[in-house]
């Protein structure tokens, strides 16, 4: 089994994500944005972003800066802050094709995934326009019970799971608090990626309370420090939003030369962290 | 002397008595008004309220997995949507207004609707703008529908629409709506003004209720305190805490 590389920072753990591939990144709360932002700096194109199960601020910067061809998700938003505009703007202009979701069918395919079998039936969706427009949802009768529809999902099987953690360890674990949905998505990854608030000498798996919410390092293929990793966003029991930093952002964005003014400002100058 | 009721505290109220008896009640993203309700209910009927984006820990709730399941499995009695559109059939759109995909207008996404809709058997669904361009005669996209076909798996849908000026419950076997009350202030005219979809005007249509003043005072106090996590800004400015 392969051991799990170190990288010294998140620029060169975004090197290793190569264009084009399928991407899975989790909601909003603790989000990698420092890992987000070094990919904007690589200029990633190209990829096929699974937001699990919605998205907020780093779906739509990751759109806005011009890297994402696919995103399949089952809602961006700003929350509080508003619409995400680059998200909108980019979906409309037809630069990004959407395949609209809904958040439990995103958790059902990617529990296919982590299970290695080829679907997931859920209930819901039969007659929303979301079913309509996924050629890939497929309604199936029930085998158990005649006359019983239900809506089969394939499996998601992202190339990359895209994470940040409170906590690693030296020999590739991860430590994800409350947030187990992760464990889910590096389950159904072909490699999960993962940036640290910090990691540490010891071996969490050691614990009896720290490795009941961990993932194991067997999953993990790449682990990079990024202290306020999360930030503008909060990070769970660490810290919390920066209003003013995503207040900036949300008036920013929407195309236009501010957009890339913020860009040059916030991603590219220097990473947030060391302001 | 108990300041004026404000028109969000009837809506509290109203979405509160539609609430009932049931036992357990979950709030999502971006919902302090029916989030306001639900802990007025639980404070009248004792309910189990989990709200979403509350780190509380009587109301934490995982917001991933397992909150769908529960709904799947019937332990979710009572939950709230809304839409960017509502039709006359309890459609709901979150997605946009146009030809899908590249719409005129674009709105977030389905979210968990185009699920808990099917699962949760007390769908309230509220609207802070009542027009004709919020309730429409058909949605431009369905991210949820309304009512389902024979042989669709659905113990949950649509039980009542809130707005600012009315409440009028859903009929599943008519999919259709029926004018239940009127927000004091308002009239029947103003509401069909209003009004894209057709519904159903009964022989008596009553005065939504003004909350009393116990009410009121469990508003303004408990309920106050605890949805100021998480809505610290809707907190301050509904309640000045």
């Amino acid at each position: 089994m392969h051991q799990t590389q170190f990288f010294a920072s998140p620029d060169a753990l975004a090197a290793a994500i190569p264009d084009g591939i399928k991407v899975a990144i989790f909601k909003d709360s603790g989000a990698p944005m420092e890992a987000a932002r070094a990919l904007v700096r690589r200029g990633a194109r190209g990829l096929h972003l699974v937001t699990v199960p919605t998205a907020g601020m780093i779906a739509d910067l990751l759109i806005g800066a011009g890297c994402v061809d696919v995103i399949e998700t089952a809602g961006v938003s700003l929350g509080e802050f508003g619409p995400a505009r680059e998200f909108a703007d980019a979906v409309k202009s037809g630069r990004v094709k959407v395949k609209d979701s809904t958040c439990p069918a995103i958790y059902s395919g990617l529990q296919a995934g982590e299970k290695g079998i080829p679907f997931m039936p859920m209930r819901g969706l039969i007659g929303s326009d979301i079913l309509a427009s996924r050629d890939d949802y497929e309604t199936i009768e029930n085998p158990f019970s005649k006359g019983d529809k239900i809506v089969a999902l394939p499996a998601i099987r992202p190339d990359v799971a895209l994470i940040h953690v409170a906590l690693a360890d030296r020999f590739g674990n991860l430590w994800i608090g409350r947030q187990f949905e992760q464990r889910i998505m590096a389950g159904a990854a072909h490699r999960t990626f993962a940036t640290a608030e910090k990691i540490i000498d010891g071996n969490i798996m050691e614990d009896e309370k720290l490795s009941a919410a961990c993932i194991s390092s067997l999953y993990v293929t790449g682990i990079a420090p990024a202290p306020d990793g999360a930030m503008p966003l909060d990070m769970p029991g660490h810290y919390p939003m920066d209003l003013d930093r995503v207040e900036d952002y949300a008036v920013a964005s929407g195309g236009g030369e501010n957009y890339q003014v913020w860009l040059r400002d916030h991603v590219f100058a220097k990473p947030l962290a060391a302001e | 002397m108990t300041p004026a009721c404000k028109p969000e505290e009837i809506v509290i109220s109203a979405i509160a008595d539609l609430l009932g008896a049931a036992g357990h009640i979950a709030v999502g993203v971006l919902s302090p008004i029916p989030g306001s309700a639900a802990l007025l209910a639980r404070a009248k009927t004792g309910a189990r309220v989990s709200i979403l984006g509350s780190t509380e820990p009587e109301f934490r709730s995982n917001e991933g997995v397992d909150v769908f399941d529960a709904a799947g499995q019937g332990r979710i009695d009572a939950f709230f949507l809304s839409g960017g559109q509502i039709d006359g059939a309890a459609n709901i759109n979150l997605t946009g207004i146009g030809d899908y995909p590249q719409m005129d207008v674009r709105w977030s996404g389905a979210f968990g609707s185009a699920y808990l809709y099917f699962q949760v058997p007390k769908v309230i669904l509220f609207r802070d703008e009542h027009s004709r361009r919020t309730l429409v005669e058909k949605v431009d996209f369905i991210s949820s529908p309304g009512v389902s076909e024979d042989g669709v798996y659905r113990p949950g849908g649509p039980y009542a629409l809130v707005t600012p000026l009315c409440v009028m419950m859903f009929d599943r076997a008519a999919a259709r709506f029926t004018l239940k009350s009127i927000h004091p202030g308002h009239s029947l005219d103003e509401i069909s003004d209003q009004t894209g979809f057709k519904f159903d005007i009964p022989e008596t249509v009553i005065e939504t209720e003004t909350p009393d003043g116990a009410t009121l005072n469990l508003i303004r106090g408990t309920v106050a305190q605890a949805i100021a996590n998480p809505y610290p800004a809707f907190a301050r400015d509904m309640f000045g805490v």
